[in-house]
């Protein structure tokens, strides 16, 4: 049998000692370390800590971890576990701050932080409430004048440096990836969720016009007279017209009021 | 509509959802990680859902801190409320731990001085979440690989819980073998003193050999010294609602409830097959 002593902790005031074992664990500082007890067990403490901090990392980036390995995910993870120390009561919000620091350690390879803010977003979307999509048939009684698009909770858009989209399918489908490259104008990609399957793709040029108004707040009418100072009333409406008509039969919009 | 916890189930694991979605894994009740299921939506849900249409459920929580000093946070009852609302789950419950500080959180079980302070915090922060969830919870003796110096043991720590807080136990069988081992105390003497009237609930799991010390790992079968002391304590409290606790290196469903007949049969007979009773 082994036994550990008790350790002099005792007298320390409970509020004292967390904040001694929380110095323990994020900074490995021996000294706080010192009255909290014998060494064997809280080096059993700072293992399970570090371990589950890198395991939840591990969940939330898959295809980072993939494109970087597991040998330099695990140093970008230890140097992000030092910087951010877990904040929120689910482990699952640990590496919300993950791409940040990645595109300021890699400001050359922008595909790496890129590669991140997929996988994040593509995880929120994963629990990301549900909705009813709405289909053309719910179009009847929307005051055009007026209406607004409003996205399916789980919908999210990011701009990208890259082709990060391409690497990231890639390494799902097990595929050699393509070379990293930037790409301007920048791609926009939208992340939402069919059903329970999360799904993304890149915007073409004429939906990215009409998004961009729409998101802005704009209403369809709007929107549409907006997109006719470049294009010409008709060819405006023709343009957010298939541009919704596309966005309603991928179940990304939940309505339109 | 609320359900009542009995006879042998298990945690609920991904490799083994469609099989509870179904309902044909033949177990009594199933168990979740609370915070697993602290979502907006999606297939988790649902497959949560889905599940507790068919078997009994208990929500078993690892982030309440019910032994901070600061207290709880709003945030996280005001989900795990939400939680219990949508499933009505026979069961709530969560550790004899604390995991937050301030704005830090560790998500690991870390240990508490068995103080009085340390007890009034706890009764304070077990109240709190009782009065806001409107129910009874239930905590988790831990597994732990310090012990503080302290005024009382584990066992009249727990008993005071209860007496003041009216909470329920969750009683771990292995926790209580590994921590015995590793601070050397008599898990036996442990049994006897814990106010089994409040247990609701029975854990069994596995662990490993650390260097120094044994480890709570879920990652391997109930090892025969869980054995030997589940008999124990279905000796002195009878039989509780029990399952297995695999977390790690989760197996096929069919050897789990080999395991889960193992309980049973100790549940009925008081010993393994060939083993005196």
């Amino acid at each position: 049998m082994t036994c550990t002593p008790a350790a002099p902790a005792a007298d320390m005031p409970l509020a004292t000692l967390q904040r001694a074992f929380r110095d323990w664990l994020v900074e490995g500082d021996e000294a706080a370390a010192q009255p909290l007890g014998a060494a064997s067990g809280l080096a059993v403490y700072q293992n399970n800590y570090r371990s589950a901090l890198v395991e939840s990392l591990e969940a939330s980036y898959p295809r980072l971890l993939a494109w970087l390995g597991s040998e330099r995910f695990a140093a970008c993870a230890a140097t992000y576990a030092d910087a951010h120390p877990p904040h929120h009561w689910t482990l699952d919000a640990f590496g919300d701050r993950l791409a940040g620091m990645l595109a300021e350690l890699y400001p050359d390879d922008p595909e790496i932080a890129d590669l991140a803010r997929l996988d994040w977003a593509l995880g929120q979307a994963f629990v990301a409430a549900d909705a009813v999509p709405i289909g053309p048939a719910d179009l009847a009684a929307v005051d055009w004048d007026s209406a607004a698009i409003r996205f399916v909770p789980s919908f999210d858009r990011l701009v990208l440096r890259g082709n990060a989209d391409a690497i990231w399918r890639a390494l799902v489908s097990g595929e050699a990836p393509p070379q990293p490259r930037t790409e301007l104008p920048s791609p926009v990609v939208v992340v939402w969720r069919q059903g329970f399957e999360t799904v993304m793709r890149r915007l073409d040029e004429d939906e990215r016009r009409v998004f961009d108004l729409a998101r802005s707040g704009l209403g369809f009418a709007a929107t549409c007279e907006t997109l006719a100072q470049g294009a010409g009333e008709e060819a405006a409406v023709a343009l957010a017209g298939r541009a919704l008509g596309r966005w309603l039969g991928e179940a990304m919009v939940a309505a339109i009021d | 509509m609320t359900q009542t916890l009995a006879g042998f189930g298990l945690g609920m694991r991904r490799p083994h959802h469609a099989a509870y979605v179904e309902g044909s894994a033949p177990v009594d009740f199933i168990e979740v990680i609370s915070e697993n299921f602290l979502v907006d939506g999606g297939r988790p849900l649902d497959t949560l859902m889905r599940a507790r249409a068919n078997y009994p459920l208990a929500l078993h929580g690892v982030s309440l801190s019910v032994g901070s000093a600061d207290g709880l946070r709003a945030d996280y009852l005001d989900r795990l409320k939400l939680l219990v609302e949508r499933v009505e789950p026979a069961v709530v419950s969560d550790h004899l731990c604390w995991t937050r500080t301030g704005g830090f959180n560790a998500h690991d079980l870390l240990p508490l001085p068995m103080t009085e302070e340390a007890l009034g915090v706890v009764c304070a922060n077990i109240e709190r979440a009782q009065d806001h969830l409107g129910r009874r919870m239930l905590f988790e003796n831990p597994s732990s690989y310090i012990a503080f110096a302290g005024s009382m043991t584990e066992w009249e720590f727990l008993s005071a819980m209860v007496r003041r807080t009216g909470c329920g136990l969750l009683l771990d069988i292995n926790n209580i073998f590994v921590s015995a081992t590793n601070h050397g105390f008599d898990a036996l003497a442990y049994l006897d003193s814990i106010p089994w009237h409040a247990v609701d609930q029975v854990h069994l799991a596995g662990h490993s050999q650390g260097e120094a010390l044994l480890i709570d790992t879920h990652d391997r079968p109930v090892p025969d010294s869980v054995w030997s002391l589940y008999c124990a304590a279905v000796a002195r409290g009878g039989v509780r609602p029990t399952m297995i606790e695999r977390d790690g290196d989760i197996p096929p469903l069919d050897d789990l409830l080999g395991e889960l007949a193992i309980a049973r049969t100790i549940a009925t007979t008081g010993a393994r097959v060939g083993e005196a009773a």
